[in-house]
């Protein structure tokens, strides 16, 4: 199959032979997408890195009760089954069957969505509670207690909690619309901007997430611009490419969920 | 690319490791309910699990089992390098600016 685009290359340019056989035995795209997420595995590193050592050498404070821990559990629950699901949308597109390709898709995107929108809650809760860190919208009424003490003793705990799990936030919203777009094509745009404009005029504004559902517009945007500059039906390998990068942001969550829920756990 | 053909007769296989993936939160989160260990064995423990898990994802879901063998080496590799290299620099040098208390840190 790797041969194939090569072959196929080569006539294109009639010069058969022109090329030396792939070096890993795979096409372009998928080699592509390996090489970025070897390059985003050290970006989440990095971050992991930083937690873990403020985690040793800080009074690390343990907040997280039982809720956020069958919260965090459920959305493990959801990214790992998602993770299944996509499996199945890449044998659908094998077999060239495009409906199950969708529907399999469209299951991933709900699981996906599914952790967006429990992850969500449970940031605006923390919030709620006085965990906040500086350039976060301010509550109308100032929360006081043990996260708000957090929030001012040891700042390094929201700045880690909120750096990693934002950071993974967003790959997981940018893999929604990945999916999306090759799911739906064009025809997800309007979706994503009726999402994009509702979100933005339903959250309140002292909630974060009133600027953070911006993020929406920006992939709107690039969505918009690979949609109609190079228009295409997907096809097996373009799915197998975004089942690539599906996967990746589950195995993340993999490393965040014990080492920033699992280790700051407070059972009473 | 592996063809669908290779492995389609083998779909059995991804629920596997699904439902395996599942139990291993399971463990996890027990783990951490219980506060089984003391925290730095706790983060040795989950740490193992967490890659005992990214193991299977990679290896089934991202089948990268499957694929060529130059490809999967020169990946695991290459990754695994930055990451021990991270870890030599980024450590002892956190240390040297901010040495860590005697006695205090995780708890």
């Amino acid at each position: 199959m790797a041969n194939a685009t090569l072959e196929h290359g080569s006539v294109a340019h009639g010069l058969p032979g022109a090329y030396e056989a792939p070096l890993f035995g795979a096409y372009s795209k998928k080699v592509g997408m390996w090489l970025f997420l070897a390059s985003d595995s050290l970006t989440f590193g990095a971050l992991l890195f930083a937690f873990s050592y403020n985690r040793i050498y800080t009074q690390w404070p343990t907040p997280f009760h039982v809720e956020s821990i069958i919260n965090a559990t459920i959305m493990t629950a959801c990214l790992l089954s998602s993770s299944l699901t996509m499996v199945m949308a890449v044998f659908a597109a094998q077999r060239g069957d495009r409906a199950w390709t969708r529907n399999w898709l469209l299951a991933t995107m709900v699981f996906g969505t599914a952790f967006i929108v429990l992850h969500g809650m449970e940031w605006s809760k923390l919030i709620g509670e006085g965990l906040t860190i500086p350039g976060f919208p301010k509550p109308a009424t100032a929360a006081a207690g043990e996260l708000a003490d957090i929030s001012k003793n040891v700042p390094q705990f929201p700045a880690t909690f909120f750096g990693l799990t934002a950071m993974h936030m967003l790959h997981v919203t940018i893999g929604v619309i990945y999916l999306g777009v090759v799911a739906f094509r064009k025809w997800f745009l309007p979706v994503l901007g009726v999402l994009w404009i509702a979100g933005y005029f339903l959250i309140p504004s002292d909630n974060v997430f009133h600027y953070g559902i911006h993020a929406l517009g920006l992939g709107l945007v690039v969505a918009a611009v690979i949609s109609f500059l190079k228009p295409k039906d997907y096809d097996a390998h373009d799915v197998e490419v975004a089942g690539l990068y599906w996967h990746f942001v589950d195995l993340v969550w993999m490393f965040i969920f014990p080492l920033v829920y699992l280790m700051s756990t407070k059972i009473t | 690319m592996n063809d669908a053909a290779t492995h389609d007769d083998s779909k059995g296989q991804y629920f596997w490791v699904w439902g395996a993936l599942l139990v291993l939160t399971a463990i996890e989160v027990v783990l951490g309910y219980r506060q089984v260990f003391a925290p730095v064995r706790m983060l040795e423990v989950l740490l193992i699990l967490s890659i005992i898990k990214s193991a299977l994802i990679i290896g089934y879901f991202m089948h990268l089992k499957f694929e060529k063998a130059l490809m999967r080496w020169m990946l695991v590799i290459s990754v695994t390098a930055c990451f021990i290299i991270m870890y030599f620099f980024f450590f002892p040098d956190a240390g040297r600016v901010m040495p860590p208390p005697n006695g205090v840190g995780l708890q």
